[in-house]
């Protein structure tokens, strides 16, 4: 274990974008704490005003304190792009897993589902169930997203299986007399891991633009702050046409980082499992 | 018959996401005696097989047609216990040192685990014990192997393990596909005098699968040729090797370069 | 020194001095050859032989300059001619490489490009030397290169993953032929064939060297097949040459005691039962053993073994050994 976060202490790459990550967290867990979230509410200021010494992002034209959505939103989009992503990878890789192990027709199944539900133009599809749910909460959309984000996982877990189980420990352990789920688990798995934490963070990146794509068109949850949702008002209000730079740019930056941030880990877990896989060798 | 294969054949692809049918083995039947241990080595190339019937041995497989049995038995059909039995019995060394550990783990769970699994200990104190005396056997210092990962050690100490593992388990047949050829010369002749001797010192017998005639010839006391899925040739290693029928089996012979630059072998037209 | 194939006035096609390569890496500088000295004769043929580690792979690499980082050329003098390869430009290499100096790489099947066809690949080492495109001369001369390595001129139409393992091996050898160079190497070029093909390929490659009157260094780790294949026979050992010498003299009276041990323990048709090996492990590159890095292993190891590095000792026969007792016949083993 320790070997493996010494592994992970030298990817630069990875680490920096952990840390933005992390910060970006902290930001929207302890920003309550050290901003007044209630001014996030719509009529608690003075609408339209740039930024000043008492608001430092400025207002909106709804009356609410920039700064205060922004730190309110962020743990909203981060919790979204989380729990989709871990169903997709929860849903994908347990898919991904029975069809690499098992083969034979279970595999055909699984891998004929999900590259044909591949082919589905995902904002279609999201924009007919989105239109159809009356009340669109943080949670359901995390599952409407979930449920197009977990072929990559599939594809994924089921290639590596695929070429794990050829290899001759599994043979070994079925030999020692270990088989079925606990082959799996005990052998298969752990050398997954990797693979699974790739994939996860996939699954996120892809949930988190399905998301902010949603919520830009203005399908989001209406009743709580997101991102996505800070720019749909942003949008819809005018403030482009207004000059009201503060109150779209803070959320597009935020976004940024955080893709940024999910780009530099997935890039740097590449390079680790690269490096991983040629000091096995 | 101790372990035997009876005109089994093995089938690969003509399924549903298979390609063409290709018959890997053909009608092969090959037999360990019950009585006495025996070392049986299985000469082949690649093509050959021999791999596949390695699988088939030891129950990772099952034949397409014909029957795999072990005292008697149809391995495929038999109860929980003899399974077990079974499993205990007939023990494996496997060609590719690094491939056959998980890399997860350290080295030890190669041999506690199935020391645990078989119930030939009570405790993990025991379950250690055992092991060292294992290493020993094959000359590895457990100091030196226990707690490392795989990849820190070098692959004759692998290998050794391996075979300290097989031993470990007191099995009556040891089936190894090509143990040596992935190590280095000077290291194969101390492996295969391990594996040797412990299998006479604990009359165990013993399936030999090699591409190396050679060490075949130093190792065996009867030997099967294959190729392409068939055995061509099966007797008594000095009488296959000293006046082989088979002209398969005499290109074989043929192939291996006397180590002697005064002994011509064919390739040089004007002899050195 | 080689054997008295060619008058003594003819200089060498290849005279190595001194090749020192290293591996710089995190865990430390490792000394993969050290000190690597040999002369190579119009139509010799020279086998490297040693164990994994042993750096020979890492010396035919050196000489084509192929090395990549953190592989370091130290120093060291290696001669085709009037060029030293381990100095020379990038522009000087190009043009000498496989046109003066050709290599037969490890896993030579996994080198052809898979997408284009054997004639093709011919073509385009031949045009990337100069040779005018397209035309019929070019097509006869593809033809003759694939027929100098028995194979038909259909082949040139076949996509590598057509070929077997032996066939590929042959288009193979065909590429290293095609410009008439003076040296070949060939590194393990039979190491994946089976054994009856790998004969075949030998038999290849003789045919050809003898064809080109080319010089020759076979790299490999079997020294049955050595005795059949070289000449002169280099054994390394840790990145150093430790005996080298006509293979006649060589095999019958072995007098580094690694070759003697490595020649007793090949597995023999007169002896069943008989197994000679050679205890312990080689030698970490990384912290080598004072003196001699075979004194650990050797059994007539003595104090002076484990203090001074052992020099070259010149044999009557013209053998060159690195072992401070070379000038002693065997002793009963």
């Amino acid at each position: 274990m320790s070997a493996v976060l010494r592994q992970i202490g030298r990817e630069k790459l990875l680490l920096a974008g952990l840390l933005l990550l992390g910060c970006l967290a902290l930001v929207g867990l302890l920003g309550p704490l050290v901003t007044d979230t209630s001014l996030a509410e719509i009529g608690t200021t003075r609408a339209r005003l740039p930024p000043d010494a008492a608001h430092l992002l400025g207002t909106d034209t709804q009356g609410r304190d920039v700064l205060a959505a922004l730190v309110a939103a962020l743990p909203q989009t981060l919790k979204i792009g989380l729990l989709a992503g871990l169903l997709g990878l929860g849903v994908g890789g347990l898919l991904g897993l029975l069809a690499g192990y098992l083969r034979g027709l279970s595999d055909v199944v699984i891998r004929t589902t999900a590259d044909v539900v591949m082919t589905i133009p995902a904002i279609a599809v999201l924009v007919l169930v989105a239109t159809n749910v009356r009340t669109m909460t943080v949670g359901l959309m995390a599952v409407i997203v979930a449920g197009l984000a977990w072929m990559y996982p599939t594809r994924a877990i089921r290639a590596q299986t695929l070429s794990l189980r050829e290899l001759t420990y599994i043979d070994m352990a079925r030999l020692n007399g270990i088989g079925g789920l606990r082959l799996v688990m005990t052998e298969l798995l752990p050398n997954l891991a990797p693979y699974f934490a790739a994939s996860f963070v996939t699954a996120v990146s892809t949930a988190m633009l399905a998301t902010v794509g949603l919520e830009a068109l203005g399908l989001g949850p209406q009743n709580q702050l997101t991102l996505g949702m800070m720019l749909y008002w942003a949008q819809y209000y005018g403030a482009v046409l207004r000059g009201m730079w503060w109150w779209w740019l803070p959320p597009v930056a935020a976004i940024a980082l955080i893709f940024i941030g999910l780009l530099a880990v997935s890039a740097g877990m590449d390079r680790l499992l690269n490096a991983r896989t040629r000091q096995d060798g | 018959m101790l372990l035997e294969a009876d005109s089994v054949e093995v089938a690969f692809g003509g399924g549903i996401s298979g390609g063409a049918r290709r018959l890997a083995l053909r009608g092969v039947s090959l037999a360990l005696p019950a009585d006495q241990p025996t070392i049986l080595a299985v000469v082949g190339e690649s093509g050959s097989g021999k791999t596949t019937l390695t699988r088939l041995l030891l129950g990772l497989l099952c034949p397409t047609a014909g029957t795999v049995r072990y005292l008697g038995q149809d391995i495929a059909r038999m109860d929980r216990a003899a399974h077990a039995a079974f499993r205990r019995e007939v023990q494996a060394v496997f060609q590719d040192p690094f491939a056959a550990y998980n890399p997860f783990y350290p080295v030890d769970r190669i041999l506690i685990l199935p020391a645990r699994q078989f119930g030939l200990v009570a405790t993990r104190a025991a379950a250690y014990a055992l092991a060292e005396a294992s290493l020993v056997q094959v000359g590895l210092r457990p100091a030196e192997t226990l707690g490392r990962y795989p990849h820190q050690l070098s692959g004759g100490q692998r290998q050794r393990l391996m075979v300290a593992r097989a031993l470990m388990l007191r099995p009556r047949v040891i089936v190894a596909d090509e143990p040596v050829s992935m190590v280095d010369a000077s290291l194969r002749a101390t492996i295969l005098q391990n594996l040797y001797g412990l299998t006479v010192d604990h009359r165990i017998s013993l399936l030999y699968v090699t591409h190396d005639l050679a060490t075949a010839y130093q190792v065996a006391d009867r030997v099967a040729v294959m190729q392409n899925g068939v055995v061509v040739e099966e007797g008594d290693v000095e009488a296959v090797i000293r006046r082989p029928q088979h002209p398969y089996t005499q290109a074989l012979v043929a192939a291996i370069p006397p180590p002697d630059p005064t002994v011509p072998w064919g390739v040089d037209d004007e002899a050195a | 020194m080689s054997a008295a194939l060619r008058p003594a006035a003819e200089p060498p096609v290849l005279e190595v001095r001194d090749l020192d390569v290293a591996f710089e890496t995190r865990r430390g500088r490792a000394h993969a050859v050290q000190g690597v000295s040999f002369t190579l004769h119009r139509g010799e043929r020279l086998g490297l032989v040693g164990e994994s580690g042993s750096g020979k792979t890492t010396t035919a690499l050196a000489l084509m300059r192929l090395l990549r980082p953190p592989g370091r050329i130290l120093g060291g003098e290696a001669w085709l001619g009037e060029l030293d390869l381990l100095a020379a430009k990038p522009a000087a290499l190009r043009q000498a490489r496989f046109a003066r100096i050709a290599l037969v790489p490890q896993g030579a099947m996994n080198s052809l490009n898979p997408v284009l066809t054997c004639g093709t690949q011919i073509e385009d080492l031949l045009q990337a030397h100069g040779v005018p495109a397209g035309g019929a001369a070019t097509q006869t001369r593809i033809a003759r290169l694939l027929d100098g390595v028995g194979l038909a001129s259909e082949i040139a139409r076949l996509y590598p993953h057509q070929l077997s393992g032996g066939m590929k091996q042959r288009v193979c050898i065909a590429l290293a032929m095609a410009l008439g160079p003076s040296v070949i190497l060939a590194d393990e070029p039979t190491s994946a064939l089976d054994v009856i093909v790998q004969k075949q390929v030998l038999r290849t490659l003789i045919a050809a060297q003898k064809t080109l009157g080319a010089g020759m260094v076979l790299v490999g780790h079997d020294m049955g097949l050595m005795a059949q294949f070289a000449h002169t026979v280099g054994v390394m050992y840790a990145g150093t040459l430790v005996e080298v010498g006509p293979v006649r003299a060589l095999f019958a009276d072995p007098r580094h005691p690694y070759t003697r041990m490595l020649i007793a323990s090949l597995p023999r048709f007169d002896r069943r039962r008989h197994f000679v090996g050679i205890p312990g492990m080689a030698p970490s590159l990384f912290n080598p053993p004072p003196g001699c890095p075979f004194h650990p292993r050797c059994p007539q190891a003595t104090a002076r073994c484990a203090a001074e590095i052992p020099q070259e000792q010149i044999l009557p026969d013209g053998r060159r050994v690195r072992c401070h007792y070379a000038q002693e016949p065997a002793l009963a083993a």
